[in-house]
């Protein structure tokens, strides 16, 4: 049987595309959802993918984490499934509070668009398995509200529980603390990151493809 | 009718770059003196029948679960006299 990996199109998504092209080139069968219908369609994983959902009106992510699709994802999320969230999917997330945080304005308040160096932290979640922890990785980065923040104590626990899936090298391009770049809950299903790594999984379009690790890791979890 | 307004702040420890942003136009435009700004959101709810303090209540759920998000937002409850219309 094939993998079925869910991607979610709420209005004003816009990565929802690629994001299911590159379930699609990992191997595993994308399958569309769509945020006003609970039924999760019997999928084995859910990506959040960027945009700005309901035109990022509230806050960025606000309105999205009560969308009834969201509903079941947080329930299911919370017995194991994996979900990967990508840029405006990691606001869902931190907005849902299945992951610590919230994401601000780029503190230089430009929005920033570049192919960004980073450092795999933590290879053991459900979604970096396919990278060596310490690994670096190119993929691209396009926000507006990217600023990784949480107070100290929050800082130091993801610090020393290893949750800090990754983190910017060269240049922190928002103002993240702690040049912060993903995180992932206790359990290691959920992951969020502000860089775009569905942009990064074919030689043409992409400035490497370092991204597709993240659904090859996926696939491997759900095989094996 | 009454109105209810809920006034969102960003937490004093969170960088507010729109509020520097606004800071340092104001020498530029000739306003001086000015050595900080927040800049936040004001929702305004028109309520109908009396506020009490079970409506004030609702308003601080709905604050704390949408109006704001608590991690990085402070907010502000207050009944505001019945507007002249």
């Amino acid at each position: 049987m094939t993998t079925r990996v869910g991607v979610v199109t709420f209005p004003g998504s816009l990565d929802d595309r690629d994001a299911q092209r590159a379930v699609k080139l990992a191997g595993a069968e994308p399958v569309a959802l769509w945020h006003g219908d609970k039924d999760l369609r019997q999928v084995d994983a859910v990506i959040l993918p960027g945009g700005f959902s309901y035109g990022d009106y509230l806050r960025a992510g606000a309105i999205a984490r009560f969308s009834p699709v969201m509903e079941t994802i947080i329930e299911q999320a919370r017995s194991g499934l994996p979900v990967l969230g990508i840029c405006n999917g990691f606001q869902v997330l931190c907005e849902s509070h299945l992951l610590p945080g919230a994401l601000t304005r780029n503190d230089h308040l430009h929005f920033v668009c570049r192919d960004q160096r980073l450092r795999v932290e933590n290879a053991a979640t459900a979604w970096t398995s396919a990278y060596a922890a310490g690994q670096e990785i190119t993929i691209p980065l396009k926000n507006g509200e990217g600023g990784y923040v949480a107070d100290a104590r929050t800082l130091d626990e993801l610090e020393a529980e290893g949750r800090v899936v990754f983190r910017y090298l060269e240049v922190n391009p928002n103002g993240s603390r702690r040049d912060i770049a993903g995180v992932t809950n206790a359990a290691g299903n959920v992951v969020g990151l502000m860089p775009h790594p569905e942009h990064a999984v074919e030689e043409l379009t992409g400035p490497s493809t370092d991204g597709l690790g993240f659904f090859t890791s996926v696939l491997k979890k759900l095989v094996s | 009718m009454a109105r209810v307004v809920v006034d969102v702040m960003l937490k004093p420890e969170i960088l507010d770059p729109q509020g520097q942003a606004v800071q340092r136009a104001l020498p530029r435009l000739g306003f001086e003196g000015v050595t900080d700004v927040r800049q936040g959101k004001r929702f305004e709810l028109e309520v109908a029948g009396p506020v009490d303090e079970s409506v004030l209540a609702r308003v601080r759920e709905m604050a704390e679960t949408f109006l704001a998000n608590t991690v990085i937002e402070d907010f502000h409850v207050h009944v505001e006299e019945e507007a002249i219309r």
